[in-house]
C-alpha cells in the first residue's frame, strides 16, 4: 500500500517498530530518542480520491520539520554564503541543461524555447544519416585515439625521467621551463605554429636548409593530426607531469632499498615499483581523459583548421559550432551537441565502472 | 655491465630533457629575435640565432596601434574584474561544502560535480547569457566562468583539511560561521587563495571563446581576439598598413615582424611574472592533486 507524502516521495505504510524514523530522504540521525515512537501506522484511504494519514504520521512529519528547521537555522551563516555559487549553479550550469530541450524542438527565436514546435528526434536522425556524420566521428574518434596512445602517457614519461635526475638544481630547472607553455593561450600557440610552419617560417627553411621541397603544412589535411597532437604534447606535457611527480614523491623510498638488494636494476626498478606507486593516479586522470574524449581541444582545432583540412580536422565541437552557433541553427547544434555530451558521459560512466571492476583507482 | 647501463641511461635521459627544454624555449626565443630583427635580412633566412639589424620600430608599431593598446587594456580590467569575482564566489562555493556539518553538503556536493560531466553546450549556455541581457558587456565575460568545478574541489580539498578544533575554539568564543570564516579560516587560507588568483587570471588573460561568441564591438575585444585577427587570421590590412608606414619613417620591417612582436607582446606579462610565481603554481596543483 502507497502514499504519497507531501514531500513527493512514495513511501511503504507500516514502518518498523524498532526505527520508526525511517522516512524521508532527510540524512536523519535515524535512532534519535528524541523522535516520538509511532503508534498505530495506518493509513486510511477513502475512495482513492482523498488520502488521509494517521496521527503518528503528522507527528512524525512534524518532528522531522522541526529538526530540518533546527539545521537550517543552525547553518543559516553557511546557507547564506552557499545562496550565490548556489544560484550560479542553478542559471549557468542547469539553466542550459533545461535548454538543452531546444534539440527536440524547431526553435524559432521569436517564439522562444516555450511556444517553438515540438519535432521530437528530427535533429538527431539528420545529424546520424548525414553522409558527414561518419567523417565527424572518425575524425573525432581518430584524433582522440592518437591522444589517447602520445598524449596521455607523455607527462607520465617525462615524470619517470625526471624522477632519475638526482642533481637538484638541474631538475628544478627542466620543471620550470616545461611547465612555461601551459601558461601560454591557445591563440598564442596556434599563433606560433601559423607563422612557424608558414611557407616562409622556419621548418620550412629549415626542411629547405636539408634540400627538401617546402611543404604547406597547415594546407594538407595528411600533416593536421599531427600538428594537432605533437603540439599538445609540447604544450601540456611539464604541467601534466606535477601530478606524477607527486605521486612519485609518495612512493615509499624503503622499496626501491630492498629491491636494490634482490638485484634489480633502475628499469626493473621502474617496472615493479614506480608504476604500480602511481598506478592510481594514472587510472584516475585516465578516467577524467576520457570524460573529454569528444569535447576536445575545439578553440585550437577552430583556430588551425582551413577548408583544406576539414577532411581531417573537423570534429564534432568544430561542426557545432560552425552549424549552430556561425549557421545560426540553434537546434541543430544543439542536438548534436546534446548528442556529444550524452556519448561522453556513458563512456566516462561506463569506463569508471571498467575501472573499479578492474580494481583501479575510480572517480566515484 | 650493470653500471654502463645505467651509465649510458643517465646519458641518454640529460639528452632527452635538455632537447625538451630547447624545444620549448627556442621557439619563443625565435619569436624574439624575429620581431626585433631588420625586416629583408628576416626575409632572407638569415635570423636563426642572433637577431638582425637590431631595431624596435615593431615594437612601436604595435604600440601606436590603438586596436592593440585598448584590447590589452581591456585584457587586464577582465583580467582582474574576473579573477576577483571568481575567487570570491569559488570560495563562498568551497567553504560551505567543506563543513561537515553542512546540512544537505553531500546533495549539494553531488549537484555541483555533475556538471563537471555533462553540461549544456555552446548554444544554451548562449541562450541563457543572452536571455539575462549579458551578451556584448563585460558581464558575459566575467560572470559565466566565475566557478570552476575542479578549482572548487581544490579549495574545497583545502578547507576539509584543516583542523576541525579551529571551529570548535570559535564557537565555544561564540563566533558564529560568518565570523570564524572571516576572522579564523581566510586568514590560514592565503596560500590556496593565491593559489586559486593564479589560476583564474591565467584563465581570464588567455582567454579568448567567450570573447568571441559573446562580444560584437572591436572596442570590448580583449587582446586575444585581437590577436587571432591579426596573426592567425591574417588580418593584415593593419599589420601591412603599419609596417609601410614604419617603413616610410626608415624602418625595415614586414607584417611577420609585426605578428611576432604581437605574440611577443601577449606574452610578457606572463614570462615576467612566471618566474617568480612559478613555485606557488606547482604548490597550488599539490595541494589539489592527491587528497581529491
Amino acid at each position: 500500500m502507497f502514499f504519497r507524502s507531501n514531500r513527493g516521495i512514495a513511501m511503504e505504510s507500516g514502518f518498523s517498530r524498532d526505527n520508526p524514523c525511517k522516512v524521508g530522504i532527510w540524512r536523519i540521525k535515524r535512532r534519535d530518542a528524541r523522535c516520538p515512537p509511532i503508534e498505530t501506522p495506518l493509513i486510511i484511504r477513502s475512495n482513492g480520491a482523498e488520502e488521509a494519514v494517521s496521527h503518528a504520521f503528522v507527528q512524525q512529519l512534524a518532528w522531522e520539520g522541526s529538526i530540518i528547521l533546527k539545521q537550517i537555522k543552525d547553518n543559516r551563516y553557511l546557507f547564506l554564503m552557499f545562496a550565490l555559487p548556489f544560484i550560479y549553479f542553478i542559471v549557468f550550469k542547469y539553466g542550459p541543461m533545461f535548454g538543452l530541450l531546444i534539440a527536440f524542438k524547431d526553435y524559432n527565436v521569436m517564439k522562444g524555447v516555450f511556444r517553438s514546435e515540438w519535432v521530437g528526434f528530427h535533429h538527431f536522425k539528420q545529424f546520424i544519416f548525414d553522409p558527414y556524420f561518419w567523417k565527424l566521428v572518425r575524425n573525432t574518434v581518430v584524433i582522440n585515439v592518437y591522444m589517447l596512445v602520445f598524449y596521455f602517457p607523455a607527462p607520465i614519461i617525462l615524470a619517470l625521467l625526471l624522477n632519475e635526475i638526482r642533481k637538484g638544481m638541474f631538475k628544478r630547472f627542466v620543471q620550470s621551463v616545461s611547465y612555461l607553455p601551459h601558461f601560454l593561450s591557445t591563440v598564442v600557440v596556434c599563433g606560433m605554429i601559423v607563422n612557424l610552419l608558414a611557407s616562409d617560417g622556419i621548418v620550412n627553411q629549415v626542411v629547405q636548409a636539408f634540400g627538401g621541397e617546402h611543404i604547406p603544412f597547415l594546407m594538407l589535411s595528411d600533416w593536421f593530426r599531427t600538428i594537432y597532437v605533437s603540439t599538445e604534447v609540447w604544450q601540456k606535457i611539464g604541467w601534466g607531469s606535477i601530478i606524477y611527480l607527486a605521486a612519485l614523491a609518495g612512493v615509499d623510498p624503503s622499496l626501491y632499498e630492498s629491491a636494490r638488494l634482490d638485484g634489480a636494476n633502475r628499469w626493473k626498478q621502474v617496472l615493479h615499483i614506480t608504476l604500480p606507486g602511481i598506478a592510481p593516479v594514472i587510472s584516475i586522470l585516465f578516467l577524467l581523459t576520457l570524460g573529454d574524449i569528444l569535447s576536445i581541444g575545439y578553440e585550437k582545432i577552430l583556430l588551425l583548421y582551413t577548408g583544406a583540412t576539414y577532411e581531417t580536422a573537423d570534429v564534432i565541437s568544430t561542426y557545432i559550432y560552425r552549424r549552430g552557433v556561425l549557421g545560426a541553427d540553434f537546434s541543430y547544434g544543439t542536438a548534436v551537441g546534446l548528442f556529444q555530451s550524452i556519448i561522453a558521459f556513458v563512456l566516462i560512466y561506463g569506463a569508471n565502472k571498467g575501472a573499479k571492476r578492474l580494481g583501479a583507482a575510480s572517480l566515484w | 655491465m650493470r653500471k654502463e647501463g645505467s651509465r649510458l641511461f643517465d646519458v641518454l635521459n640529460y639528452a632527452i630533457l635538455i632537447a625538451l627544454c630547447l624545444s620549448i624555449l627556442y621557439p619563443l626565443y625565435y619569436m624574439l629575435i624575429i620581431s626585433i630583427s631588420d625586416g629583408q635580412a628576416v626575409g632572407r633566412g638569415e635570423v636563426s640565432f642572433f637577431p638582425q639589424g637590431i631595431t624596435f620600430a615593431t615594437y612601436k608599431v604595435i604600440l601606436d596601434n590603438p586596436d592593440f593598446l585598448m584590447s590589452y587594456k581591456n585584457t587586464f580590467i577582465y583580467t582582474i574584474a574576473g579573477t576577483l569575482i571568481a575567487v570570491c564566489m569559488t570560495t563562498l562555493c568551497a567553504y560551505p561544502l567543506s563543513r561537515s556539518k553542512f546540512f544537505g553538503r553531500t546533495a549539494l556536493t553531488a549537484i555541483i560535480i555533475f556538471t563537471m560531466f555533462f553540461e549544456g553546450g555552446i548554444i544554451p549556455s548562449y541562450m541563457i547569457v543572452n536571455g539575462l541581457g549579458m551578451v556584448n558587456t563585460v558581464w558575459a565575460i566575467l560572470i559565466p566562468p566565475a566557478i570552476s568545478v575542479w578549482y572548487m574541489i581544490i579549495m574545497r580539498t583545502f578547507f576539509q583539511q584543516l583542523p576541525n578544533e579551529l571551529h570548535e575554539s570559535g564557537y565555544v568564543d561564540g563566533a558564529n560561521d560568518l565570523q570564524i570564516f572571516l576572522r579564523i579560516i581566510l586568514p590560514l587560507s592565503v596560500p590556496v587563495l593565491a593559489t586559486m588568483v593564479l589560476f583564474y587570471a591565467v584563465w581570464h588573460w588567455n582567454s579568448f571563446f567567450p570573447a568571441m561568441i559573446y562580444l560584437n564591438e572591436k572596442i570590448k575585444y580583449p587582446v586575444q581576439i585581437i590577436m587571432r585577427n591579426m596573426v592567425i587570421q591574417g588580418e593584415l590590412s593593419s599589420t601591412q598598413s603599419a609596417a609601410a608606414e614604419a617603413n616610410a619613417l626608415g624602418a625595415n620591417i614586414t607584417g611577420l615582424n609585426i605578428k611576432y612582436a604581437i605574440i611577443f607582446a601577449t606574452i610578457l606579462p606572463i614570462l615576467v611574472v612566471y618566474p617568480f610565481i612559478q613555485k606557488y603554481f606547482v604548490k597550488g596543483m599539490m595541494i589539489g592533486s592527491l587528497k581529491g
